[in-house]
């Protein structure tokens, strides 16, 4: 590792248990009068967002909330399925704040900053009790105590969990607190409203330039401090179990402003989707995980076998993983099993239309257990993957493939959120703090709220207190000059009139990207990539064609603008991919890998988060390392053989 | 498979709408209706047509965004399922499907088949809620809620906020949007302390967004995508009332402000 870091992470100092209590104490305060003195800007309503929005109003701060969605009620967060983690060891079965903590450090496959995960460890017990008491309706017991169940990368039952839909009621619950606050007038909420840039005043964050959806009239928020909380960039692919709007945009808006951006090639993909059935596919879905406990993983041993699954004879199939990882079998964990599928379909033994997909078969635990059981235990996943393919799954085996659902990059922030750029904060999926390289299920949720809830409210108040903050006239030059920029940058799109629709550059570059920066990368493949994006990107912006007008609502122009900020971003992917030449979680680098072929890390010259600061168009981006100390956790290599 | 469509277009709010027929020829009976709605609009873009505007996001029936009337019912023939749910094969090749927005005087029409359900985010705001700010709260297994009256709360709250419930009934009545949240925070020990005022509360947002009365049609519950039964509104009228002859009407509307 070269050098001093130009990043200061401003950990606390003391032992690690203590350091969040003791940055609380030493933190300045605002006091209540000073508080309403104070305009927050936050981006986003999802989980992040309207719990850092719905507190900090609590708090006295006046908030500007803004979101593309035309309700709070409606961001990603709300299709998360599996439920929530914390350390409250409810079950009784050893869990505590430091285990939580060191699994999260290693399922990160140690690439996250020791400090921040432990202070989430320790907040996550608030964050129950603070969403019961807005009347979350977790699941159960009958005693009426709280239901936990297991999850991924976890010897403990630590997950809180509201049926299939924990996200949606978590949100729900920061909704409720947020239209409360909107409801007294202290939080102005701008729904149907998309950021488009970032407003810096000598040299600090201190508004967002944005457009009404409606009326495509572009407008700029000042305030004191700006809060991003935009979610992840899965989206580059194309293909992902995001939602379709979710975008990179405000990030990287705010990244070309000055905002380091922090191990973008760091993305998760989950083994159990449902495959892509067509060119007109749209998004993917995922099917549970909890699947693979009785289902098994199987494809034909031989290429091109087209037979229908039922009549290929057990001897001429491929339990892969069980034939793989003896110990683990269908269980292993997610970027092993999706590597290995995509490993079997490289080969050509994939199955279904497309050939991208692996049979996933509850024949045998039928068998050996009657269908009513399995019903039991997966009715309404199996329901849900009838509605979509058509076919039954009682009868015919899944098909499942793997696909991006989470972004563990995004961009850099110290131990108070704060970004480089003082005053623009960034909380949830949208920084890159507490999963490494690698995000554990359940976990994505807690970290959005631990950072809206109990952290942010905080530490913005601590930047706030000991920050000189000069007069913004919203009518003034500095703040012209962005706003026109954003529209010239409208009005060239609109202007192209080209021939290709935004989709079809996007399904491009989600193709590339996927397969040279997806599941498994290369040098040569990241290179190829790295000469192929830029010219997508030239392509598109003299080819793309966006009808219509910016002066109404105007989807297919949302779209571009978000599609033309993925065309950069996934640039700054594939060269963060490339120069991290070692294997780490989510990432894998052929290069890279044991005997056996699985992830080898390399502790020696990568144990940091990589900061990329923009250093202009066409210009190589700077990196900036910030070195990564391991003093609590040993540092060691997975093993799931 | 093909298809005739028959959508609404609407340039603005205060523009005059009216139905438009699209050949939709070569759709796969895999796709979803909004993915066939894509294509559509991938064909219309490459001819420099302006797409039809939709409201869509997570595309798995629990955002709440997707909203259209197809063939004159709320989110189209599948029953337990949003717009983005419904798959091609459900529908004959060769049918005309005729596409129009939520139909209600508190959801105007923003552009062709998207609509502004602002209302409904407003009955949260007068009380849909549990006032319990940041950082206050005690231990979560301090509180015990019945394993029956958390279920059942967790049905109600299952509500994803599409506006369905409005578009189906013949007075435009958000009844079950409006009791499904009362429900939810109603039956959970959390809820009590202000569970009258929250019910006199919503309940008068809801004809003060100009929504109709509820007159037992039963028609939101076929389309709502989360089956919410109407019981939900029983208990809400039942609830009223009480709340009419407990509260104090001072309090009540300082609760509401």
């Amino acid at each position: 590792m070269s050098g001093a870091s130009p990043l200061n992470a401003r950990v606390p100092a003391g032992p690690l248990e203590t350091k969040w209590e003791r940055h609380k104490f030493e933190m300045k305060l605002v006091s209540p009068a000073n508080k309403r003195k104070y305009t927050v800007i936050v981006v986003g309503t999802g989980l992040a967002g309207a719990s850092a929005a719905a507190t900090l109003s609590e708090l006295g701060y006046r908030v500007i909330n803004i979101t593309y969605h035309d309700s709070p009620r409606r961001a990603h967060s709300i299709a998360a399925q599996g439920g929530i983690n914390a350390a409250k060891n409810y079950p009784n079965d050893g869990d505590s704040v430091f285990r939580l903590f060191y699994d999260t450090i290693k399922g990160g496959d140690f690439r996250a900053r020791e400090a921040n995960v432990h202070r989430l460890a320790e907040v996550s017990v608030n964050i129950i009790d603070q969403c019961v008491a807005q009347g979350v309706p977790f699941a159960r017991e009958y005693g009426g105590l709280l239901a936990n169940r297991s999850f991924g990368g976890a010897q403990v039952s630590r997950t809180f969990y509201a049926r299939g839909q924990t996200g949606q009621q978590l949100l729900l619950g920061a909704y409720q607190a947020l239209e409360r606050q909107i409801g007294r007038g202290a939080v102005e909420m701008h729904p149907h409203t998309e950021m488009l840039d970032l407003l810096l005043v000598d040299g600090r964050a201190r508004g967002v330039v944005a457009r009404d959806l409606i009326t495509g009239h572009v407008q700029s928020f000042i305030g004191d401090a700006v809060v991003l909380a935009t979610g992840g960039y899965a989206n580059v692919f194309y293909l992902s179990t995001n939602a379709r709007n979710s975008n990179a945009t405000a990030i990287w808006r705010a990244h070309k402003r000055g905002a380091a951006f922090a191990n973008p090639c760091f993305t998760q993909i989950h083994p159990t989707c449902i495959p892509v059935s067509g060119d007109y596919q749209s998004k993917l879905t995922l099917m549970s995980e909890s699947l693979r406990n009785d289902g098994r993983v199987w494809v034909p041993a031989r290429g091109g076998d087209a037979r229908p699954p039922n009549e290929i004879p057990d001897a001429e199939r491929d339990y892969y993983l069980e034939r793989k990882y003896p110990s683990f079998g269908n269980l292993a964990p997610r970027d092993i099993a999706s590597r290995a599928a995509k490993q079997v379909c490289d080969e050509g033994r994939g199955v279904g239309a497309t050939g991208l997909g692996v049979y996933l078969d509850f024949r045998d635990a039928i068998q050996r257990s009657g269908a009513a059981s399995i019903a039991d235990r997966y009715g309404n996943l199996f329901e849900m993957y009838q509605r979509i393919t058509d076919e039954d799954p009682y009868r015919v085996p899944m098909r499942i493939y793997p696909a991006v659902h989470y972004t563990m990059g995004g961009l850099w922030v110290d131990y108070n959120l704060m970004s480089t750029i003082p005053g623009l904060h960034v909380i949830g999926e949208a920084n890159f703090s507490d999963h490494g390289a690698n995000r554990l299920g359940a976990s994505a949720l807690m970290q959005g709220l631990a950072d809206g809830y109990f952290i942010l409210p905080y530490t913005i108040g601590d930047y706030l207190a000991s920050s000189r903050l000069s007069r913004v006239d919203a009518a003034g030059p500095e703040v012209r000059a962005i706003e026109a920029e954003v529209e010239q940058r409208t009005q060239r799109l609109l202007a192209i009139k080209g021939r290709r629709t935004v989709d079809s550059f996007h399904r491009q570059l989600g193709r590339v990207v996927w397969e040279k920066c997806g599941m498994a990368r290369t040098d040569a493949g990241l290179r190829e990539a790295l000469a192929e994006i830029p010219e997508i990107r030239a392509e598109f912006w003299a080819n793309v064609t966006v009808p219509g007008v910016g002066e109404t609502l105007n989807q297919a122009l949302e779209k571009a603008g978000r599609v033309a900020d993925f065309l950069e971003l996934a640039e700054l992917m594939c060269l963060d991919a490339l120069h991290r030449t070692e294997s780490c979680g989510g990432h894998f680098r052929e290069e890279s890998q044991t005997a056996d072929g699985e992830a080898l890390r390399d502790d020696e010259h990568f144990a940091y988060a990589a900061a990329w600061q923009y250093a202009g168009d066409g210009v190589a981006p700077v990196l900036a390392k910030e070195p990564l100390a391991f003093e609590t956790v040993h540092l060691s290599q997975r093993s799931y053989k | 498979m093909e298809f005739t469509l028959r959508v609404w277009r609407q340039a603005g709010p205060a523009a005059a709408g009216g139905f438009v027929d699209y050949p939709a020829p070569d759709i796969s009976p895999d796709a979803s209706f909004l993915e066939m709605l894509d294509v559509i609009n991938e064909r219309l873009s490459e001819r420099g047509d302006e797409p039809i505007a939709f409201s869509h996001d997570c595309r798995e029936g629990i955002c709440g965004s997707c909203a259209m009337m197809i063939d004159g019912v709320a989110h189209g023939p599948v029953s337990g399922a949003a717009t983005c749910q419904v798959h091609m094969r459900s529908f004959r090749t060769g049918d005309t499907l005729t596409i129009e927005p939520w139909r209600s005087v508190a959801f105007p029409v923003i552009k062709d088949l998207v609509t502004d359900r602002a209302a409904l985010d407003r009955i949260i705001q007068a009380g849909g809620f549990i006032t319990a700010p940041t950082g206050g709260a005690r231990d979560a297994n301090e509180i015990l809620v019945p394993k029956d009256a958390a279920d059942a709360a967790m049905d109600a709250a299952s509500c994803i906020g599409c506006g369905a419930c409005v578009a189906a009934c013949p007075n435009g009545s958000a009844s079950l949007f409006t009791a499904a949240k009362l429900t939810h925070l109603g039956l959970l020990p959390q809820g009590q302390p202000e569970r009258s005022r929250r019910t006199i509360s919503m309940v008068a947002q809801m004809d003060r967004e100009h929504f109709g009365h509820c007159t037992m049609f039963g028609e939101c519950q076929e389309a709502c995508p989360k089956q919410i039964s109407i019981d939900v509104i029983a208990r809400m009228n039942r609830d009223y009332v009480r709340a009419l002859a407990t509260a104090r009407p001072d309090r009540t509307a300082a609760a509401a402000g």
